[in-house]
């Protein structure tokens, strides 16, 4: 029962992409007093796609000081109903220049086009939409009584696995609450940050409502340095996480942190199994595992775990590794060879610590870094894999008897992001959901967002929530 | 045989995704193929005639006159029209296939179906397509749609038997299942989604499900049984998403006409008129794809 290939169908589009970028600093593009240009590549083809600006610790003070002024003439003071057209703006033109959007954001992270064109470019838009419609309905979000106020300037800082939508999930709801903001992308994956800027200059976004200052940790660290910002929104690694947390510890910024995971897929015998498969296969293989909500575990009720083994890997065997501009590709590049060397690195620690290796059987392309879905069996708690976050397309299988040892197996975790639960029965659904100790549980589905819906974690995963009313809270006074 | 469960909104999802696949160059050009040589080219109607049943069995035998494309799988009609086809298809490939068991809507006796499932075997037909007893699924008793399904089976000997399930009345997709495998287990060569006789035929999700239990009994039986979609697919682009479906569930052994079938009249004009434009670089003048 092998499948065949299907012959190439690769996005043909080519969005404009200029050799350099500078920094967008109110509301201009110009070149860092760093004097620093560092190269963004193509992880698929490993070919650089442009040179880009390195934002320095001026270069963070002069964004700093552009949003301030931006907030305090413009953005603050400005009709709620007003904002919410430049959100609406930019939403719009976010869904206008989609296919454009999609094309960068694959070539620059090496996701499947089919993820950032079904998934990435549309939700980031729809969050624009929907913060937008909350900008003039403030009053709504706080305690009766209490006036919603801005907080001021935003530092937001986001990861290399989504670029722009984790940009969205901050810029929307900071601008509509009335914030400015110094948006700083990740070091690999600038492109579509920079689109966004140019986005926002071409929806006439007033001068220095909307900064983005490329760089590295050390850019950020900058930024989170800085005493003008009145809060901090990270997404992440947990280790970053808590150095920002110790910059920040005793000034008044507030600060929203968004991080690792290691969640757990409870899956019962009486399972929707075909559906179910689906779903691990989505939850832990999507953007190549570099979800910082990927069901990066799978508890199985025991008495169906040799037939989930074996459809697993047959599934596996079925997905298409490849040149992410395929619009058939559902496995494309790691993001870095750094990132590759840790997947690398953690998946033999699984072999040495005694675990079973399950690989996708198919050929890598000659060029890129690339990783092949695989899966563990034979995992103990204790084993790194089972522990660590890989960000990668790796899943580590293990099996409960009763639902008591599933929901203890899948709390054992210094992490608490998301966690699913598949089951046809509603009761047990529910009985065990409240009690997963993750910010979000997807009952029969995974990885499924929306922006009405809030997230975020407890414990190493963070604190706060993005997305819906909560998401609001946090950029209000 | 254990009950199996189907969730809504992740099937929907996965068999919409499946669909949505970029078939190009030369998977299209060969899959349009494929897809006309799984056709059961159908006419099902009241007013239906020699002289009609004659120009569809022609069309069959040669889709477009002076072109290379295939010949579809089968023609199918009704009992009484089995006798015509059988000898305008004489000396070609193409089968004749004939509803059975009351169709559409099954609504008799099983002396009634058995009787005009033999009159279909005895003119000559090649495959009996058999509606079951949605009255008594819906009802619970599937002991009496089993009984039905294997008896016909018995009069059938080697001869093919599909087995209409009628996915659109059956209300779930976990009932769509169900029906599937008691048909299976019943000793159907093939299971298939609609009679084309009521508003809902074959759906991408529908399929998808279908397609489900024919993988569970291939693991449980070890033997490969076919999937016929009926109603409603009318044009390339959805012949294409469903040849997907079964590519990526089932597998490229699946991709033949003795496991795969789709029942149609229109789609075969759609699938010449995009033969012809990828064999000459553009669109040609509807008319010139020969009516049945």
């Amino acid at each position: 029962m092998s499948s065949s290939a299907y012959a190439a169908a690769p996005e043909s589009a080519r969005p404009e992409i200029r050799n350099e970028y500078g920094l967008f600093i109110g509301g201009t593009w110009c070149a860092p007093q760093s004097g620093r240009y560092d190269v963004t590549i193509d992880p698929a083809r490993e070919e650089p796609i442009a040179r880009i600006a390195y934002g320095g610790s001026d270069d963070v003070a002069r964004a700093v000081r552009s949003a301030r002024k931006a907030y305090e003439r413009w953005w603050a003071p400005m009709k709620p109903a007003t904002r919410a057209k430049y959100l609406f703006r930019i939403g719009r033109a976010i869904t206008e220049r989609s296919r454009e959007i999609a094309v960068l954001e694959s070539i620059d992270g090496g996701k499947p086009i089919r993820e950032a064109r079904d998934f990435d470019v549309p939700t980031a838009a729809a969050h624009f939409f929907y913060y937008a419609g909350w900008a003039d309905k403030l009053e709504w979000v706080l305690r009766a009584g209490r006036r919603p106020q801005p907080l001021g300037v935003c530092g937001a800082i986001v990861p290399w696995n989504f670029p722009l939508l984790m940009a969205a999930w901050k810029i929307a709801p900071a601008l509509a609450c009335g914030n400015t903001v110094v948006l700083k992308p990740a070091e690999t994956t600038p492109m579509t940050a920079l689109l966004l800027a140019e986005i926002a200059r071409d929806a006439d976004l007033p001068p220095g409502v909307l900064n983005v200052v490329t760089g590295d940790g050390a850019t950020g660290a900058a930024l989170v340095a800085h005493p003008g910002l009145d809060k901090v929104a990270f997404t992440g690694s947990t280790e970053v996480g808590r150095e920002i947390a110790r910059a920040l510890a005793g000034r008044e910024t507030r600060l929203t942190l968004e991080l690792g995971g290691k969640a757990a897929h409870i899956l019962f015998a009486d399972a929707p199994l075909d559906q179910a498969i689906e779903g691990v296969v989505r939850g832990i293989y999507f953007n190549q595992g570099h979800v910082c909500c990927a069901g990066s575990r799978l508890l199985v009720e025991e008495s169906i775990f040799d037939e989930i083994v074996a459809r697993l890997q047959q599934r596996i065997d079925r997905l298409r590794l490849g040149d992410p501009l395929d619009k058939n590709t559902d496995i494309g590049a790691i993001n870095s060879r750094s990132q590759l060397e840790r997947i690398d690195e953690l998946v033999r620690s699984g072999v040495d610590q005694g675990a079973t290796l399950m690989q996708q059987r198919c050929d890598l392309p000659e060029r890129g870094y690339f990783y092949r879905a695989s899966f563990f069996t034979n995992v103990q708690s204790a084993h790194r894999i089972a522990r660590e976050e890989i960000f990668g397309p790796v899943l580590a299988v293990m099996t409960f008897r009763t639902p008591e040892e599933a929901i203890e197996k899948a709390n054992d975790t210094p992490y608490g992001l998301s966690a699913g639960v598949w089951t046809e029965r509603g009761s047990t659904n529910m009985a065990v959901a409240q009690r997963l100790t993750a910010g979000v549980v997807w009952c029969n589905t995974f990885n499924r967002f929306d922006p009405a819906s809030p997230f975020g974690g407890f414990r190493e995963s963070g604190f706060g929530r993005e997305g819906g009313v909560h998401g609001l809270s946090e950029y209000l006074a | 045989m254990k009950r199996v469960c189907v969730d809504a909104v992740m099937l929907e999802s996965r068999a919409n995704e499946l669909a949505a696949r970029s078939i190009k160059g030369e998977t299209k050009r060969a899959w349009i193929d494929l897809a006309i040589s799984c056709i059961d080219l159908t006419t099902l109607e009241g007013r239906d005639s020699p002289g009609r049943v004659r120009s569809l069995c022609a069309k069959a035998r040669t889709p477009l006159p002076g072109s290379d494309a295939p010949s579809v799988a089968a023609v199918c009609v009704y009992p009484n029209f089995v006798g015509i086809a059988r000898r305008a298809l004489d000396g070609s490939d193409v089968r004749v296939a004939s509803v059975a068991a009351a169709f559409p809507a099954g609504q008799s006796e099983l002396a009634v179906k058995l009787a005009d499932t033999e009159q279909a075997l005895n003119a000559g037909a090649d495959e009996i397509d058999m509606v079951i007893d949605r009255g008594a699924f819906l009802s619970g008793d599937e002991h009496r749609v089993a009984a039905e399904i294997h008896a016909i089976k018995g009069r059938c000997g080697d001869r093919h038997l599909k087995v209409i399930l009628e996915t659109g009345e059956l209300g779930s997709y976990t009932a769509i299942r169900r029906a599937c495998d008691l048909a299976l287990e019943a000793g159907a060569d093939t299971i298939k989604s609609s009679t084309g006789k009521i508003g809902t035929n074959a759906t991408f999700p529908t399929a998808l499900a279908m397609c489900d239990s024919l993988a569970a009994f291939f693991r449980r039986a070890g033997v490969r049984r076919g999937l016929k979609l009926a109603g409603g697919i009318r044009n390339t682009k959805q012949a294409l998403g469903y040849l997907a479906i079964l590519n990526e569930t089932l597998g490229e052994s699946w991709l033949e006409p003795g496991s795969f079938r789709i029942g149609a009249s229109a789609l075969l004009d759609d699938l010449l008129l995009q033969r012809e434009r990828i064999r000459t670089g553009h669109y040609t003048r509807p008319e010139r794809i020969p009516k049945d």
